[in-house]
Formats: C-alpha cells, structure tokens, sequence
C-alpha cells in the first residue's frame, strides 16, 4: 500500500513534463558526483574540490602531460644559475567579489601554501617577493619542478573576503569562470558562471558538486540521469555500463599505480632474485581481467604508457612466469619443505601483506596475490587496516609487504614523489630499506635538469633502474572513469584529476537542457 | 487525567529518566573513548589520511597532527579534558574538519530529524492502521498474507531495500532523486526505506494487541451488553490496544537510530548517521564521542516521552 502510494506518486511525476525531472530543480544544473566529501574548504584540506569545479585557480595549470600552463600567472622565466624564477601575472583578473586581483593576494596564497601540506612545503624556497605584477621565487639550489608545485591545489588565490577575522577561510572567493554560491558541507556545493571571467563564456550556467561516499549509490545516480557526470565507479557498474552502453563512458588512464611494496631490510626480501620471482609469481593480466574489469592495466611497468617520458620504452615486460619465479628461488637458497613451502636456512617463507579498503580492490587484489603465492611456496597473512598503518609501519619498522595505490602527480611532476619514494632512506609510500646509488643521483638532477633531451634520457634511465631493481612490485595502472549522461557533451577527463572541465561541458540539446 | 497521581508519576518517571540520561552520558563518552583508544592502528595517521586524503598522508603529516591535536597525552588526562568540556556542553572541534563538533552535529542532527519524522510518521499512519485491520480479522487469509508480507520485509536489511526502491523509483519511473538533499523530494526514497521496516514492526504489535483484546473478556463483555462493533471498537479495542502499540515505539527508535546510519550512508544524506560512520573511518574521536552522546540523550529523552504518553493512555500504570 505504502510502495504503491509512492509508485503513484512517481507516476504523477511523469505526466507533467514541466514538474520536477528526477534531478529535481537541476533542469539547467549540470550535476557531478564524485566519492570526495568536503571536510573543510580549506585549500589544504579539500579545497582542491574548488579547483575541480572551476571556482579557483591555482597559481600555474598543468598539461595533460604535467607540462606547465597559465593560470593566475601567464608567464614565467628563470634566471641562468636556475635559482631565480620571475612570474608575471594575468592582467585584470577580477575576483568573484569584483575586486582585481592585486600581487599580495598572491603573495598570502604563495605563503600559505609553504606550510605543510601545502605543496611549496617540499620546495627550497629562500624568498618570494612581489612588485607591480611580477612575483620573484628565489631558491636556495635550483629546482626544476617549481611549476609543478606551483600548480598543485594548495596554490589556489583567494580573495582576501575569504577570510574570517582569525585568518581563517569562511568563504570561497577566488577567480575561476565560475563563482561558489553555495556550500554544504560534507556534501555538496554549488557554483554559477562568473560574468567577470576573462577567459570563452562557458556553456553551463550553474553546477553542483554531490560528494557521494558509496560506489554503489554512485552508480545509481548516473543510471537514473540524475547525475550528469560520475567520476570513480566500481568495476561490477562498470562492466554493467559498458554491457547496457548507458549511461556513456569516458575514461582516462591516470599516473596512478597499485604496487605491493617491500621491507628489503628482511632477509628474506633482501636479494633481488626472491624480488624478481614474487614478481613473476604475479598474474597480472588476471587481476586486471578479474578483478579490475579492464584486461589493459595490468602493469608490465611502474609508470603508465600515458605518462610520457617515464613508460620506459626500452626494458622488458613484467611478466608471469612461475616456473622462472621457482628457479631464481632455488637459486638464493630457497627449498620446498614436507609441506611444499618454501624453506631457507631453517626459516619459513611467510609474511605479513598490509592493505586497506579505501580503494575497495586492494583487498581483493592482497587475497588474489596471496593465493598467487602460496602456489609458488610462499605464505602470506592479509591484514586489513587503514590506510595510515603504511606509512606507520615504515616509521616503526613492522611493515613487512604492503599494497598500496600511489598517485605519482601529486604535482603534476613525478619527481618529488619519486624522491620521496625512492630517495636514499626510502619513503612511507616506496621503496624500504632499499636504495639505489645511481638512482638518487639521477632523481637528485632531475630536479635541477629543466626539459631537455638530456631530462628525458634521465627519466628513462629512472624507469629502468626501477624496473630492474624492483624495489617495489607493480601490479596495475589505473584508469579513471566517469558516466556522461546524454543530457551532456563534450566531457573530457584530466588524467591528473586537477580539473573536472565543466566550462568546456555543452548540453547535447536545448531541448534536452530544457528537459 | 483525572487520577490525582498523575501528575506525580509523570514527575516520577521524568526524574527517573533524568538520572538514566547522566549515567547514559557518562558511559558512552567513557566507552567511546575507551572503544577510540583500543582501535588497532594510530589515530594521526588516519586523521591526517581524513584529513589531507591518502595520497598526502605520511609520516610527517601525522607528526604535523599528532602536534598540533595533542594525541600523545596520557588516557587519564585525555578523558578529564574531555569530561571537563562535557559538562560545560563544550564538544571541542572535530580533528578533521576543525569546526566546532556542537555546530556539526546541529547541522547533521536536523537533517536526521527531517528523515526520521517523515520516517516515523509515514509508518505511523501505515503499520497501526493496518495492524488493527487484519488484527480484527486475526486467522482470515489478509491476515495471513500480511504477516508473512511483514516478516519478509523486516528480514531484508534496509541497505538492500533501498537499492531495490532507487531502481524502481528513480531508474525504472525516473521521477525521484536516487540520492542528496537538495530538493524537497529527496527525502522520499531514504524515508521510505526506514519506514518500510518501521511499519512491518507496528502493524504486527498492532495486530496482535487487537487480536488479544478481541478476544478479551472486557471486549466480549460489551459485545454483550450491546454495544455496537463500531462503539465497542471505538471505546474498548483502540485504547487498550494502543498501549503496547505506543510502548513498542521506544523499540522502533532503536531500530530507527540503527536504521539511519546504514540509509544515510546509502542515500548520501548527510545526517547524524552519515558522520557518525565517516568519523570513525577517519578516527575523528570528538566527533565520535559528541555524535554518541547526542544520539544516547535523543534515544533517553524520546522513551521518556513515550512513557508519559503510556501513562496517558493506561491509566493502571499510575
């Protein structure tokens, strides 16, 4: 009786096109649903949500291939010694309260974001000064991916009416095409076009942000319509998707990889013959069949093809191979025991895996790699954690193997993760108690080298190093994938997840607009 | 009310359950932050994970964290701070978000409340009326199907429910939101969902208590004496059915409080639930502990509503 009142009440829903659609008042709202809750605006904390829908910008922009681009600042030169940088910014930017942007306004973001986890954190910086429309960054030692700090979402300007009397952020006022005219935190906000923008007038008036923390629920709103663009599905609606061909798909491979990383500081992981045939144990093509839905990211590397100049185009191929992975074991002394397990100076083959479901296939994956082991004689424990009890077990020296996915565009330059991974003491996301001579030194000129042949031939000679080394193991790449509803078009993703390109996004029809 | 105890024994229930919401609030806050404390795994990680998202947490976020919220104090002194506050109805500032947790949970709690009386009163206006239905035909065929309806859908957790109802009503009929806040119809699916399970639990309490009271002694007594079926219903059957209908309610908060948690996270509604389950992923203790003890009072305050309304209706218990 009940469900039949409410199915009558959708009925009447239907009969009269000028009521509420499902999308409720959103007939001209284009509606994006991503998993990221708001928990704060701050641009430490999620602000970088405001970048994603447009209503900040960030002090440079990135290029699909982490290349630098304008934004706040149009144009830029370094000194010879590479130690002075000079920034010369947009003329007339006009902040969403109608006040210019002036250079302190810029100077305050430049400062707020060298405190950790502000990106300038990890920069040399000795000074930033501003005169007229020029900011000057003065480096203690030069340091290449400046840009690339400098695009990251913790650089967003706002307008000094962003701030509460403490110096704490109460509003967001920046300088986007689009302004913020609502927020509910943790859930949503809304923006509306900016007529002071000076960039093409976008074609999309107003826009909402829906944080939506379950995949499940994610899914749904993009099969009802009611969401027009669905970023992070999980593979089962994927695979649904794709089968029903609605709603569309666009999709991005991103610089993203899941790894199962390792203790070199325990003897049984030590040498890199037992590293090699845990890798080689690995199925990889069947966890990205299986379990990702998408036969294409299995690694055969650490970096994605679509991460040009690190896919290292010249090393051979992760591969499985079990009987390969037996014979480098018998080879650094591991024997099969009565009970088939491995065996060596008297100890057991058995570690603990850390994981955590943030990412919800990295459990399926450590159980997936688990039985992938015990076949070749190793035993291994999963234990599901959270994700904090990575980095905890770097620092407390409990880790054993963990799986992990790792963004390596934080910025978009991967050198400063790479050195926080792979640097000479290791990092909480990469490589323990392991390290490489020749690898830091090519990490360490990476950060001096601007783009050059002479950087690219370094990044390669970076992706080899690691492939042969296998500090850590990779297992997949990822690939971002969004639902696109008809009502929509031209959606386009950013592989380095900064943007959600909503002043490109058209409506397909007026008609539809008006649906 | 005309029995000259009555108001005493309102009184009587009110300071009884004055003292039940103090010792409730000191053992949750106490067990909440025991429970936080006991969680394998240390909290500034999690909080800065929460905090700045997985791909920025490390080591020196959480040493950042672990600073500036002060974790490495003693338990003994963690929990005087926290009762100290308590009482001065100051709930600190959630670790992830930094606003202040009283604010939070106004916000939260509001939006809990909106789905909860829509909840509450649709199964309200369902369950009993349809309990007294088939309960005054208790054995017919109806009776039979609506139990066995009842027990079906009290066995299907609400999770589930709800994914069912988004693909009928907002895929198949496309004219309800599957998900939010923003219109003023989002709240049907998420309400609909509680309801669904509220009304299998009061239609069969009502049920029952009908069919008892039909086949009272009291009730055959004015049959007899010739009342009307309408009158004797009316006089005899509602009022004595009513009480355990009503007393059943502080059942159905229980129910109800369990419900929203799971509904809110599914439905994204960003109530009181929905916080409570994303500050324990991020092991936000003041918001863990505040949400609790809000939700501990609201559950104290609502049965002792409900007893002052039991006592109005049976005037024995007085």
């Amino acid at each position: 009786m009940f469900v039949l009142t409410i199915a009558a009440l959708s009925a009447c829903g239907r009969s009269h096109p000028e009521s509420a659609t499902a999308a409720g008042d959103s007939e001209d709202m284009l509606q994006v649903v991503g998993p990221w809750e708001i928990v704060s605006i701050d641009p430490l904390r999620s602000g970088y949500l405001f970048t994603r829908m447009q209503a900040t910008e960030t002090f440079l922009d990135a290029a699909d291939d982490g290349s630098p681009r304008p934004a706040v600042a149009r144009d830029w030169s370094v000194s010879s010694d590479g130690l002075t940088w000079r920034f010369e910014l947009r003329p007339n930017i006009r902040f969403h309260d109608g006040t210019t942007l002036v250079v302190a306004d810029v100077l305050a973001a430049l400062e707020r974001a060298r405190h950790p986890p502000g990106s300038l954190a990890l920069a040399p910086i000795a000074s930033i000064e501003g005169a007229g429309s020029t900011i000057t960054i003065a480096l203690r030692t030069p340091f290449a991916q400046l840009p690339a700090l400098l695009a990251h979402s913790s650089t967003q300007v706002l307008a000094p009416s962003s701030f509460g009397p403490g110096g704490a952020i109460t509003t967001i006022v920046g300088t986007g095409p689009y302004r913020v005219v609502e927020v509910h935190p943790p859930q949503s906000f809304d923006v509306v076009r900016f007529d002071g923008w000076d960039g093409p007038r976008p074609a999309v008036e107003r826009a909402r942000y829906l944080a939506v923390a379950r995949s499940e629920t994610r899914g749904l709103l993009a099969e009802s319509g009611q969401a027009d663009v669905v970023f992070t599905l999980d593979p089962a609606t994927l695979v649904r998707f794709k089968v029903s061909q609605r709603p569309a798909l666009v999709a991005v491979t991103m610089p993203r990889s899941i790894v199962l990383l390792m203790n070199a500081g325990l003897s049984a992981l030590s040498d890199i013959g037992t590293r090699k045939a845990l890798s080689l144990a690995i199925d990889r093509p069947a966890i990205a069949r299986a379990v990702l839905r998408d036969p294409e990211m299995a690694a055969t590397q650490l970096f994605p093809p679509t991460l040009r100049g690190w896919y290292a185009t010249h090393v051979a191929p992760l591969v499985t191979d079990v009987s390969e992975a037996d014979r480098l074991l018998r080879e650094v002394g591991w024997t099969r025991g009565r009970d088939s397990m491995l065996i060596r100076d008297g100890q057991p083959f058995h570690l603990e895996l850390r994981t955590f479901p943030d990412r919800p296939e990295l459990p399926i994956i450590a159980t997936v790699i688990q039985e992938q082991f015990r076949r070749l004689g190793v035993r291994l424990d999963v234990q599901i954690g959270n994700s904090g009890d990575i980095p905890l077990g770097h620092r407390d020296g409990s880790l054993q193997l963990g799986l992990s996915a790792r963004t390596y565009t934080t910025v978009p330059d991967p050198v400063g993760t790479l050195l926080q991974d792979f640097g000479p003491s290791g990092g909480d996301w990469g490589a323990m108690n392991w390290s490489n001579a020749e690898l830091t030194d090519v990490l360490n000129e990476l950060s001096i080298v601007p783009e050059s042949p002479q950087r690219d031939a370094l990044k390669q000679r970076a992706a080899e190093i690691l492939q042969n080394e296998l500090p850590v193991i990779p297992i997949a790449w990822y690939r971002q994938t969004a639902a696109v509803s008809d009502r929509v078009a031209g959606v386009t993703l950013d592989p380095l997840e900064r943007s959600y390109r909503i002043a490109q996004i058209t409506w397909a029809t007026r008609q539809q607009a008006a649906r | 009310m005309g029995y000259p105890s009555t108001g005493r024994t309102i009184a009587a229930v009110c300071a009884r359950r004055l003292t039940q919401a103090v010792l409730v609030a000191l053992v949750v806050s106490t067990v909440s932050f025991f429970m936080m404390r006991a969680l394998p795994g240390d909290p500034a990680f999690r909080i800065a994970a929460a905090r700045y998202g997985e791909d920025l947490v490390s080591a020196a976020a959480a040493d950042q964290v672990r600073t500036e919220l002060g974790l490495d104090q003693p338990w003994p002194r963690a929990l005087g701070d926290w009762m100290a506050r308590s009482v001065r109805f100051d709930l600190g500032v959630s670790f992830v978000t930094g606003a202040p947790v009283i604010r939070e949970i106004q916000e939260q709690l509001g939006h809990t409340l909106v789905l909860s009386a829509v909840a509450m009163g649709a199964s309200l206006l369902v369950g009993p009326v349809l309990g007294a239905f088939i309960g005054w035909r208790a054995g017919s065929r109806l009776d039979r199907v609506v139990r066995l309806g009842t027990v079906l859908v009290k066995a299907v957790p609400s999770f589930l429910l709800g994914v069912v109802f988004v693909m009928a009503f907002s895929i198949q009929f496309a004219s309800l939101p599957a998900a939010g806040h923003a219109d003023a119809t989002s709240v049907i699916l998420p309400a609909l969902t509680l309801a669904v399970g509220l009304v299998a639990g009061s239609c069969r309490i009502t049920r029952d208590a009908m069919h008892r009271v039909r086949d009272s002694e009291y009730f055959m007594f004015a049959r007899t004496k010739g009342l009307s079926e309408r009158d004797t219903f009316l006089h005899h059957a509602v009022r004595n059915a009513a009480a355990p209908v009503v007393a059943y309610l502080g059942v159905q908060l229980v129910f109800l409080i369990e419900g929203v948690i799971a509904v809110e996270t599914l439905f994204a509604w960003p109530g009181i639930g929905h916080a409570l389950v994303h500050a324990v992923f991020g092991r936000d203790i003041p918001m863990i502990q505040g949400t609790a003890l809000v939700m501990a009072l609201m559950f104290v305050s609502l049965n002792a509503m409900i007893d002052v309304a039991t006592l109005a209706i049976d005037p024995r218990r007085r």
